[in-house]
């Protein structure tokens, strides 16, 4: 099937829905594609805590004092040109959304009178700068009044269950895409006049992770072997205090962050003392460690011997009384006791699990990527956090980058019209990072499977998701690092050829897994790479065999994809007054 | 502490007669039915077709089903001993297994 169009979005997170909407709203066409459901299949949707934006409704607060904030957050690396674009802008969606009834907590509460818009201090912000939907529920608020606002946009052809899987690069300039629609496994073509890449994260690829099953970073091998550049791809956020034990359901494992927050739990090792404190960070129930501190503290704790029994340090909220507890989370704490907790008697276990990446594609401030008609937005957009991201700038991000991505989209779009050679267009799919032993495609590949007696492209998954949660997760070292690059590159070499692919199906789950083990790889491939060369710890970057931080190492990395490796580039941040 | 819990779990495309496959899965008690179908995948049959994207957050509602008869979500229903009957939702046209259309009438993408 082939479909042409002004813009093509994938991915349909916050960001890939805003860029649609600010893209149909200039007059373009746009399809927004989504492997998942419109809405549904990403973080956004998932989002429990808050979002940042320096509206000054608590108190008085720049966007310059949030830049502040997220730069020193950043350890030295955030892009400032994007980092400052999304301070500057954030405000701005966020009253947005407030008009499109996205229902920021206010003051006077749920239902009464509205007062102004309620804002809470996350670690890391100097005001008081961070909103949130009760109870818990900013991310389905946030997807929910994008996903009504896409409906009810003209232009906007919304696509469920369709995956894209490769760009479509001519002359020099991405002209569209090639996927499959997940119904029946049948291929597809897009010609487009700009595409954005708006498919979210990576951290589906650890084993310990929030991410939903959609979060392979297909979006940065898309961008990886159209030939864009990546960069910061070794800083993968590790969010300290994610739920260990015992096994919720129906909750997210992030969840305890704005209960510690609003109610100040306190965090103990295994011998049910505070630790925070002894590693830098001060603590006292005000909660201000930035993730990368607490991730440290916590695994040191747990290599001292003074975990909890599931290896990871206790969340108590014990000392406070369960009226403030109903107060602040009302609905929540039943489905924990549900979950058989009673926070009132008892701590849970909390850990470092994978939760966000700060690197992506690189792209200047009008969301541009190395490649003409290219751009990219939300989480699939590296150099804005640097080596550290601050809890709550990751919607705002996907907010305000989408809407400068569509914008920037539908305006290369009117003047690039065109120019799709359809019949050349499999053909001019390019792949800089394939090698001479890369697997052939699925669609490439004539009769009922890809391989035979190969192990499935699942089992594969699982195998990588535990090599990199131990061998390229919250602490690294280079033993470890070349461990995990030997079995990755083997992987893309021998076992991917081999996995056995139905040709079309109903219900194609394992073409869709096929698909995400290829770009699985080939990311994992290029974070492991990234670590390597970074002989220092930086932030989320930790290494055991270099735990210091070098100023030598003071710049970003660029990451491409060329003749079947992935190259990595150090350039310098400039020095400070200098002209970017 | 580990137990093991039998999935009898409907296959087939849409209006097949009713076949069923029977999967044992290791658990530790407190995980979910969506665990389980995640494990099946892994371990014992890649082919197996269900619906589901936030495992956790039960915010995404993909994951619904018949479990025993009832409609619930697997990702909130529990792994137990002995046998669980997962099968299609009744009132959706299934598309495989356990995978219905549910996708929004005006979000798919018409055959031409
Ligand atoms: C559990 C959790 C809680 C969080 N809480 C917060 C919070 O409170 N505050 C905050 O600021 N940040 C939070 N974050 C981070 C934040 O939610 C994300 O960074 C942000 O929502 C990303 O938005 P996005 O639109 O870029 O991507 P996503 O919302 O992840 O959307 C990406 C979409 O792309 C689709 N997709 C992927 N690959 C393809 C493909 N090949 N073809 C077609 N479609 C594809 C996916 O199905 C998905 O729907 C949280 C993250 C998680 C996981
Ligand atoms: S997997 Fe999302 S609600 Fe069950």
């Amino acid at each position: 099937m082939h479909l042409s169009t002004d813009v093509l979005v994938i991915g349909a997170g916050g960001a890939g829905m805003y860029a649609a909407i600010a893209a149909a709203r200039t007059g373009a066409q746009v399809i927004l594609a989504d492997k998942n459901m419109i809405g549904r299949g990403g973080a956004t949707i998932m989002a429990q805590m808050t979002v940042a934006a320096a509206l000054s409704e608590e108190e008085p607060d720049t966007w310059e004092d949030h830049l502040a904030d997220t730069l020193a957050a950043g350890r030295g690396l955030c892009d400032e040109a994007l980092a400052e674009v999304l301070c500057r802008s954030a405000p701005e969606r966020m009253r947005e959304m407030d008009g499109w009834g996205v229902g920021w907590a206010r003051a006077g509460g749920l239902g009464g009178h509205a007062g102004h818009i309620r804002q809470v201090t996350a670690p890391g912000h100097g005001r008081r700068r961070c909103c949130y939907v009760d109870f818990l529920n900013t991310g389905p608020a946030v997807a929910g009044t994008l996903r009504k606002r896409v409906g009810r946009t003209a232009g906007i052809r919304a696509l469920s269950n369709v995956a894209i899987t490769d760009l479509v690069v001519q002359e020099g300039s991405v002209r569209g895409a090639l996927g499959f629609a997940f119904g029946d496994g049948a291929e597809l073509d897009v010609a487009a006049g700009a595409t954005v890449i708006a498919t979210g994260g990576l951290t589906r690829l650890y084993a310990r992770s929030s991410a939903s099953n959609n979060m392979a970073g297909e979006g940065y091998a898309l961008a990886l072997r159209a030939g864009a550049v990546l960069v910061d791809m070794e800083f993968v956020q590790f969010f300290p205090i994610g739920h260990l034990a015992p096994r919720l359901v129906g909750m997210d494992p992030i969840m305890w962050d704005p209960f510690r927050y609003k109610l100040g739990g306190r965090l103990l090792n295994g011998t049910m003392e505070e630790f925070i404190d002894r590693y830098g960070g001060e603590d006292d129930g005000r909660y201000t460690a930035t993730r990368d501190l607490a991730t440290h503290a916590i695994r040191r704790e747990v290599d001292a011997g003074r975990g909890s029994p599931s290896g990871g340090a206790w969340l108590s909220f014990t000392h406070v009384p369960e009226a403030e507890l109903r107060h602040a989370f009302g609905p929540v704490i039943d489905r924990l006791l549900k979950n058989g907790i009673d926070l009132t008697r008892r701590p849970v276990e909390v850990a470092p699990i994978a939760h966000y990446h700060m690197g992506g594609v690189k792209v200047d401030a009008r969301m541009r990527s190395t490649l003409a008609g290219l751009y990219a937005a939300g989480e699939a957009v590296g150099g804005a956090a640097g080596a550290n991201r601050l809890s709550g700038n990751a919607i705002s991000e996907a907010l305000v980058y989408g809407e400068i991505a569509g914008r920037e989209a539908a305006r290369h779009a009117g003047s690039h019209a065109g120019g799709w050679d359809g019949g050349a267009a499999a053909a001019t799919v390019r792949d800089t990072a394939a090698g001479p032993r890369t697997a052939p495609t699925p669609r490439t590949v004539a009769g009922g499977s890809n391989g035979a007696g190969g192990t499935s492209a699942a089992t594969l998954m699982g195998e990588l998701r535990r090599l990199m949660w131990t061998k390229v997760g919250p602490f690294r070292d280079r033993p470890g690092l070349l461990a995990a690059l030997d079995r990755i590159r083997a992987m893309r070499a021998d076992d991917l050829p081999r996995v056995p692919v139905p040709r079309e199906t109903a219900f194609a789950n394992e073409l869709a897994d096929w698909h995400e083990l290829r770009s699985a790889l080939l990311v994992a491939e290029a974070v492991t790479v990234a670590a390597l060369a970074r002989e220092e710890s930086r932030g989320a970057h930790q290494r055991e065999d270099f735990p210091e931080t070098a100023a030598g190492f003071r710049g970003n990395q660029r990451v491409t994809g060329q003749a079947g490796t992935i190259a990595c580039r150090f350039v310098p941040v400039a020095p400070e007054g200098v002209a970017r | 502490m580990s137990a093991t819990a039998v999935l009898k779990v409907a296959r087939g495309g849409p209006g097949d007669a009713d076949r069923f496959d029977t999967f044992e899965v290791p658990y530790t008690p407190g995980q979910s039915i969506l665990d389980g179908l995640m494990w099946i995948r892994e371990h014992a049959d890649a082919s197996l077709a269900f619906r589901f994207a936030c495992i956790n957050a039960n915010v995404c509602k993909e994951c619904v089903m018949r479990i025993d008869g009832k409609n619930g979500y697997a990702c909130t229903e529990r792994l137990k001993p002995g046998e669980t009957v997962l099968e299609p939702l009744a009132n959706k046209r299934r598309v495989r297994d356990l995978a219905c259309d549910t996708v929004p009438p005006k979000e798919r993408l018409a055959r031409g």
